[in-house]
């Protein structure tokens, strides 16, 4: 077990929720992916097969170092528990001068569960923008796809090209939408993948220390007053791309997921719900 | 002797309405001048569908307002205000 110190707070928690997305710059030490870079010139990073602990992989090598790194397992534990299973990890590339993008798409297949799997995304070495660097949209994992059915989206406000330094990790919602972009250098990109599965019910897995005893409290909605930072707060914030309509549903499944990873079965924000399940007897 | 060729825009606006805000985007340019791709441009090509019509934009499609299929009303999934567009243009080749 971490200690708490190396877990999420509830704020991390909630951007997580709102955006499908948490994004830790420059995390992992120059040695160690210098090292993973070796290992992947070498081909020798192994994985193991689908359903396999955490624990028992990479022993002995680089990854298992950037795995061990307080603060990579504490955002794991916060997300999927201590021990979650090995799913599956890619080496992903992106050839020098490529003439076009990999199509947006969601990982695997459609999934309508509200429990989720997370996919870290390692980049051991520097990602400039011409070198394209992921893209993903926030905010996209709640909705129902099926891989690349939104291959035909090319571009949306609030889109974000990983630009990063050596040694930035991703942790994404196995829903969120999301592609190589196009790789402009006359250099290889290099990008770790690893999906994990919860072993646990991911249930207050993270340090909830913060969050106050009336943090789910109903507020005053349609003012500024809501604008505080809190939980609330950032999980009623919409992205650049939700429609006008769909958006406030979007705002609708953020509540769903933190009422399922709090059991906090009243949690509400601008009365979305609370209007709905106003029905007296 | 005329060649023509279609050009191709897809505007993904923020409602049912042609004249509201631009979200996605998407185009791909049958006269080969452009090559267009995922995760090519933060900048929308017009500020609303239109924008795009004012700019000599020919609509082909309009989105179909379907109801929501029953005990599917809160789920989200396509975008939902997708307006094809097209050009043409001569290439004289």
């Amino acid at each position: 077990m971490i200690d708490k110190q190396h877990l999420l707070n509830s704020q991390q928690m909630a951007e997580f929720v709102a955006r499908g997305f948490l994004r830790f710059d420059e995390l992992v030490p120059a040695e160690i992916n210098e090292a993973v870079m070796r290992d992947i010139d070498r081909q020798a990073i192994k994985g193991a097969p689908a359903g396999t602990p955490l624990s028992q992989c990479y022993a002995g090598t680089a990854l298992r170092h950037m795995l061990d790194l307080p603060a990579v397992q504490g955002l794991i534990q916060s997300l999927v528990g201590e021990d979650p299973l090995f799913d599956h990890d890619a080496i992903h590339v992106r050839e020098p001068n490529e003439g076009k993008a990999q199509g947006l798409h969601a990982d695997s297949i459609i999934d309508l569960r509200t429990h989720f799997d997370i996919q870290l995304m390692y980049f051991p070495h520097d990602v400039p923008l011409e070198m394209g660097g992921t893209l993903l949209l926030p905010g996209s994992h709640f909705r129902r796809v099926n891989e690349m059915d939104v291959a035909a989206y090319q571009n949306m406000r609030g889109q974000i090209a990983m630009v990063c330094k050596a040694g930035t990790l991703l942790a994404l919602h196995h829903g969120i939408w999301h592609c190589g972009r196009q790789n402009k250098t006359d250099r290889r990109r290099y990008m770790f993948k690893l999906r994990l599965n919860p072993a646990v019910r991911q249930l207050r897995l993270w340090n909830t220390q913060d969050l106050e005893p009336d943090y789910q409290s109903q507020r005053e909605i349609y003012t500024r007053n809501a604008r505080d930072g809190g939980v609330q707060d950032i999980l009623s914030r919409r992205e650049p791309w939700f429609e006008a309509a769909s958006g406030r549903l979007e705002i609708v499944n953020r509540i769903k997921l933190w009422r399922f990873l709090t059991g906090d079965n009243e949690f509400d924000v601008h009365y979305w719900l609370g209007r709905l399940e106003n029905k007296p007897a | 002797m005329a060649t023509i060729r279609q050009q191709v825009l897809t505007l993904y606006l923020a409602t049912s309405a042609l004249d509201s805000r631009v979200l996605g985007w998407s185009m791909y340019d049958g006269t080969g001048d452009q090559a267009h791709t995922t995760g090519d441009s933060d900048t929308p090509p017009y500020e609303t569908g239109l924008d795009a019509l004012r700019d000599g934009w020919r609509l082909l499609q309009l989105p179909v307002l379907i109801p929501p299929y029953p005990g599917e009303e809160y789920s989200t999934s396509f975008m939902k205000y997708g307006f094809v567009f097209e050009k043409l243009e001569d290439t004289g080749a």
